[in-house]
């Protein structure tokens, strides 16, 4: 260890007058997600320089949203990070309607934090299984992939009508109201597939030797360096610094629930993982809370200017007639200005920054991905380590790249 | 069918050329290459988990080599700055060889009509099944294998005895 | 300038840099000032360093590009503080036929590609960026696509027959 900080302090210094191999490791790679690519030096296995690159899934999400109405808008944004899209829908939603200056019904609050943490748990799922395919671990991949089979067939296809890409957000509400025998259904699953699944893992993994060795003290960080970084979410509550969207600038209702955020020491794999698996029991926790007080009353705003009206309606009043065409040909208008509205999604600060000049679509769309900074850090969490130490950091800190590349 | 049994269940014997044999075996032993970039990669991933499971039709083994594998399976949106990159592991891959276009990005560039996209991956490539869906469910990926597996006992020709398509 | 002004980051920010503060408002809830480029980094170096303000965490950096204006570009950068938990929008603009501005990386490091995805897509450069290369978009590609005058669907295809 000691010859190792050497090196890394003295420029990366060989000794032998050798020379440090460039290795790709290229974009269709399987640790890579199959989008990412890094540039490696290395001395041995040990890496002296990394440069990352990606971009091999940009898909020109702000150019098409500037092309479409608000509520075109909602299908692209599932796209960015797909694993948990029921989250990107509700950050946006949440971003028009501040810029509109309306507020949502009581029950579409309950319903979007009911849905966001579900999101959260997937994506949680995804992040572990994944990170210990890459180490070797594929159990729990197959473990955590059953709740995700269950949380899609038995509640996100029969709320949303899809698996993946819902759409589920409207301005102003939702797409449409919980359908019967949801509350039970999401409770029967919480109790017999996703906390038992939590409990299995943990006991596969947490005191194992072997993924204790691989995890810890790989990737740390410190917290001043995560912060100047712009790291947010598991990867900088694992480097120890207490923040929270949901906690510091509450957003939705999660002011009235009691929960708890998880903070580890030192910022690397471990505390990653750690940090992630707690986050899923405390997720479950808001869940419980939520479904106990769901309140009953519409779902949807009760402002024309937003909301499509009564189908009843449309069929016998012209008036409804008429705001129901100018919606779908139009758009729903939206004042101009710009605002910047950031939510908690599983990865961290999830931020749209909207530019708006009125009219049925907006001038500008930009998202704040919060893998940016993260893929961005990752040189810093690897530069001395080795390749393989690279596969277990790349995992943890869960880069989405359609989220990455927009 | 390459193997007659007299009675369901006893053991049978091979009855036939030996073309036949080989296709047998080839389709219920298909490696995929599981070349994943966007969110129908999470619909593969939930074909290969064990709701829908895709090792009951002999798919299972994924091999991440292009050197190894039978069938590219292109799920997700192929831009320009990747299809340089899917070419050359189309062109690695060793014959005879398969390619599935699974969901809208992979098969006509998806609902992204713009600078980045590549609208279709036949436009680099010869494409055996399209799967179409955004994403497709599992269920689409298994009846894609299934289309493969049809393709081979019948001995119908690949998509690639038949590229590049001239106007 | 300071009269009237509700905010207390938008307060001190006026208070310290008096003329190089073009404008300020707080719509929809969120405080922005309309900031003179050539005065950036001593901008953001004080909004980083002042005991009540303290943005330690920056978290956007992005282009707008207002075709018909002039100056035509803007460059926005959001900031966070993680102790006093407010927030501020600090927008610059840059005209067409100078498309510079100072980079940030010497007051957070983290902006590094954002400033290099601001340049990929709008064609601002950040003068005293350390690599300002390309990073979403192939190093063949001519132009810069987000810009309003880039026609959506103008394809430059690296492989492939042409569209």
């Amino acid at each position: 260890m000691a010859e190792l900080e050497a090196r890394r302090t003295s420029g990366g210094k060989l000794d032998m007058q050798a020379e440090p191999m460039v290795l790709n490791i290229g974009p269709s790679h399987p640790a890579t997600h199959a989008t990412l690519r890094f540039v490696a030096e290395l001395d041995g296995e040990t890496i002296l320089k990394l440069v990352p690159e990606f971009g091999y899934l940009h898909r020109g999400f702000e150019k098409e949203s500037e092309n479409a109405t608000w509520t075109q808008v909602f299908s692209y944004t599932d796209r960015l990070n797909y694993v948990s899209p029921l989250m990107n829908n509700v950050g946006y939603a949440l971003a028009v309607e501040k810029l509109c200056g309306i507020e949502v019904t009581e029950r579409c609050k309950y319903i979007r934090v009911l849905v966001s943490e579900f999101s959260r748990i997937i994506d949680h799922m995804v992040c572990v299984g994944t990170n210990m395919v890459d180490l070797g671990a594929l159990t729990n991949f197959w473990y955590f992939w059953k709740p995700r089979e269950e949380v899609y067939l038995k509640l996100i296809e029969p709320l949303t009508g899809t698996r993946l890409t819902t759409a589920y957000g409207r301005i102003g509400g939702a797409q449409w109201d919980l359908p019967e025998g949801w509350v039970e259904t999401a409770r029967g699953v919480i109790k017999n597939s996703i906390l038992p699944m939590i409990k299995d893992v943990n006991a596969l993994l947490t005191k194992n030797r072997i993924f204790i060795d691989r995890t810890m003290g790989v990737g740390p960080i410190t917290p001043k360096e995560a912060v100047a970084r712009g790291f947010t979410g598991p990867c900088l509550r694992a480097a120890g610094v207490p923040f929270d969207l949901r906690k510091d600038q509450p957003y939705l209702v999660y002011d009235r629930f009691d929960f708890d955020i998880p903070i580890g020491e030192k910022g690397d794999t471990c505390d990653r993982y750690m940090v992630r698996m707690e986050e899923m029991r405390q997720s479950v926790r808001i869940i419980e809370q939520a479904l106990d007080h769901l309140p009953g009353g519409p779902v949807n705003v009760d402002d024309p200017r937003f909301v499509l009206p009564d189908k009843t309606l449309v069929y016998g009043n012209i008036e409804a007639l008429m705001n129901h065409f100018k919606f779908i040909m139009e758009g729903v208008q939206v004042p101009a200005g710009e605002v910047y509205s950031a939510t908690e999604a599983a990865n961290g600060e999830l931020g749209y920054y909207i530019v708006s000049k009125g009219g049925g679509g907006p001038y500008k769309i930009k998202v704040r991905p919060p893998c940016f900074p993260l893929f961005q850090g990752i040189p810093h969490l690897v530069e001395g380590q080795m390749i393989a130490d690279l596969i277990a950091v790349l995992g943890s800190v869960n880069i989405i790249a359609g989220e990455l590349d927009r | 069918m390459a193997v007659e049994r007299p009675q369901p269940g006893s053991p049978g014997y091979a009855l036939t050329t030996l073309e036949s044999l080989v296709a047998w075996g080839r389709k219920y032993s298909l490696y995929p290459f599981t070349f994943a970039t966007a969110c129908c990669g999470i619909e593969v991933m939930g074909g290969f988990g064990t709701h829908y499971d895709l090792s009951r039709f002999g798919a299972e083994v994924v091999r991440f080599s292009p050197r190894q594998a039978d069938v590219l399976l292109v799920a997700g949106t192929i831009n320009y700055k990747m299809a340089p990159v899917l070419k050359r592991i189309y062109e690695q891959m060793l014959e005879p060889k398969w390619v599935v276009a699974m969901g809208a990005c992979a098969a006509s560039g998806g609902f992204y009509n713009n600078y980045t996209v590549l609208q279709g991956i036949d436009k680099i490539l010869p494409v055996d099944v399209y799967i179409p869906g955004c994403p497709p469910n599992p269920e689409g990926m298994i009846d894609a294998v299934v289309q493969i597996q049809k393709m081979l006992e019948t001995g119908a020709p690949r998509a690639a005895e038949r590229w590049p398509i001239k106007a | 300038m300071t009269e009237g002004i509700k905010s207390v980051v938008l307060a001190k920010l006026g208070e310290r840099f008096g003329d190089a503060i073009v404008a300020t408002h707080s719509d929809f809830g969120d405080d922005t000032a309309v900031v003179r480029r050539e005065q950036i980094v001593e901008i953001c170096t004080f909004l980083r360093d002042d005991p009540a303000l303290r943005f330690d965490m920056a978290m956007d950096l992005t282009g707008v590009d207002y075709l018909g204006e002039e100056p035509r570009f803007e460059v926005v950068y959001h900031l966070y503080s993680l102790e006093k938990k407010h927030r501020v929008r600090i927008k610059a603009r840059v005209p067409e036929d100078d498309p510079t501005i100072d980079s940030v990386i010497p007051v957070w490091v983290g902006m590094d590609w954002y400033e290099r995805e601001a340049y990929d897509m709008y064609g601002i450069v950040f003068r005293g960026h350390p690599n300002l290369k390309r990073i979403l978009m192939y190093e063949s590609f001519v132009g810069h696509p987000l810009r309003k005058d880039y026609p959506k669907a103008k394809r430059q295809p690296t492989i492939g027959p042409e569209e």
